[in-house]
């Protein structure tokens, strides 16, 4: 049995649910581009997670396993909802950017994986806290990201101007490519090289090996 | 542990969250109406307010945006209309009804945009009784999505006072730019007709402000000439006869 600092710390680096599990990988591209807003999103998923996980876990008595994705799913998406709509209520400008990356929550794999995975079978406060965990281990690596996209895509760090560019009078010419969303791409492939650099065990076996040339003999 | 596959339990379990669930929904989405709706008013009010350069620091949206005066313009007679009231009419979906607007033809439609609708909003600056700016909403198709805006005109109609766009899905750092402050501050104070005709456009590269016609170029987009061309386009056409045209002369003649 875990304790409850291992379950909420074993998703962040160990059992990172982008870095090990390539979950929730879609919106990491998407919202990365500017710290503020990925902040906003990370809090929102780390709701999401950590309040369906609870309720699902209040609940696992009494879900019939035949329809227990769609109660999952529904219950989710009523807490996404509910996020949606309070973003748009208190943070008005920032929910416009996350647009319809909120409601995408829905659809990220590492709610319902923890859902699935962990609420099922697990107690009330302990799923509450994995759903913490997995939250933050999904915003450490957005973070991450969103932190070099911003400083070297538009030399800011939450808005605020770090590297003067030179369409402004500055000396740094920002990198335009990190502002769009296939850079996460890179920076998240090289993000994982780091982690599984730092934590061996990370790394998996390959799933078929090449064999060796083989080299046609003269003559044959 | 009593079984839970039963078709009885399946139902329950399924019927009483979807009660639950669509309480909680439906509880939000009322508890926090009152404030959703006062945010998007505020949003379309500071665009409104930025496009025309009247946008302080520390000061409330609602009482800068008390100084403006939102009238609705029938576009196909050039006057002011009391045919909707101007808090409730939404014009974006106005352009989408075949009832109340029209389709362009393709010679007309230099701005992409297919529809036009019969009614606009216009949003009236008074200073002291006598009218001091008009900000005219303003939408066109660029490279990758339709841009939204505003433009601020000068109370002669004819000078620039600032433009701004709210909504768009353009390259960034290319055509994005467009939001870019150094860019816009580039606006204020260009001419836009010349005989009649619109004369303002994005030039390619760097206006030479030493040509007679610099007061009606603007500088084009590094990097982004099919959203310059776009933005060039939909500013003549709202600018034009088949826009706001016929509207800023009955104006300047104090016939509107």
């Amino acid at each position: 049995m875990l304790t409850m600092k291992e379950i909420l710390l074993t998703p962040v680096f160990k059992e990172n649910p982008i870095a090990l599990q390539i979950l929730g990988v879609c919106s990491a591209l998407a919202v990365t581009s500017s710290l503020q807003v990925t902040m906003v999103m990370c809090i929102a998923l780390t709701m999401v997670t950590a309040f369906s996980n609870l309720s699902i876990s209040l609940i696992r008595h009494h879900i019939p396993s035949n329809i227990r994705i769609i109660v999952q799913m529904i219950i989710i998406a009523s807490l996404v909802i509910v996020v949606d709509e309070l973003l748009q209520a208190v943070a008005y400008g920032i929910s416009k950017q996350l647009s319809v990356f909120v409601g995408l929550i829905i659809t990220n794999c590492i709610v319902m994986g923890r859902a699935e995975a962990f609420a099922m079978k697990n107690a009330p406060i302990a799923s509450f806290v994995d759903g913490i965990g997995n939250g933050l281990g999904y915003s450490v690596v957005l973070l991450a990201v969103a932190f070099v996209r911003e400083l070297l895509g538009a030399g800011k760090l939450f808005g605020v101007e770090i590297l003067p560019l030179i369409t402004d009078g500055g000396w740094y010419n920002p990198n335009g490519l990190l502002l769009l969303p296939p850079s996460a791409f890179f920076l998240i492939g090289l993000f994982i090289w780091g982690l599984r650099s730092w934590k061996r065990e990370q790394v998996e076996e390959p799933d078929f090996r090449i064999t060796a040339h083989t080299v046609v003999r003269e003559g044959s | 542990m009593a079984n839970n596959d039963t078709i009885k339990k399946t139902l329950l379990v399924a019927v009483a969250l979807c009660v639950v669930c669509s309480v909680i929904v439906s509880g939000a989405a009322v508890a926090l109406k009152d404030a959703q709706v006062a945010n998007k008013l505020d949003d379309r009010n500071r665009n409104i307010l930025a496009a025309a350069g009247m946008l302080e620091e520390g000061v409330p949206i609602a009482e800068l945006f008390a100084r403006i005066d939102t009238k609705v313009v029938d576009l196909r007679t050039g006057k002011f209309t009391d045919a909707v009231a101007a808090d409730n009419y939404n014009q974006r979906k106005a352009a989408k009804d075949p009832a109340v607007s029209d389709a362009l033809s393709s010679a007309e439609d230099i701005a992409k945009i297919r529809r036009r609708e019969h009614l606009a909003l216009v949003y009236i600056v008074e200073e002291q009784g006598q009218l001091d700016k008009i900000i005219l909403p303003i939408h066109g198709y660029a490279l990758w999505s339709t841009l939204y805006g505003f433009i601020a005109l000068e109370s002669d109609g004819n000078t620039v006072a600032g433009l701004g766009f709210y909504e768009h899905k353009e390259t960034p750092g290319l055509g994005g730019e467009v939001d870019n402050p150094r860019w816009k501050a580039l606006w204020p104070g260009k001419q836009v007709y010349l005989d009649g005709q619109v004369a303002l456009k994005l030039m390619k590269g760097v206006v030479d402000p030493d040509s007679p016609d610099a007061d009606y170029q603007v500088d084009g987009l590094a990097g982004a000439t099919l959203t310059s061309r776009g933005v060039s386009n939909l500013v003549q056409f709202w600018l034009g006869e088949g826009g706001f045209g016929p509207f800023i002369a009955n104006l300047r003649a104090g016939k509107a």
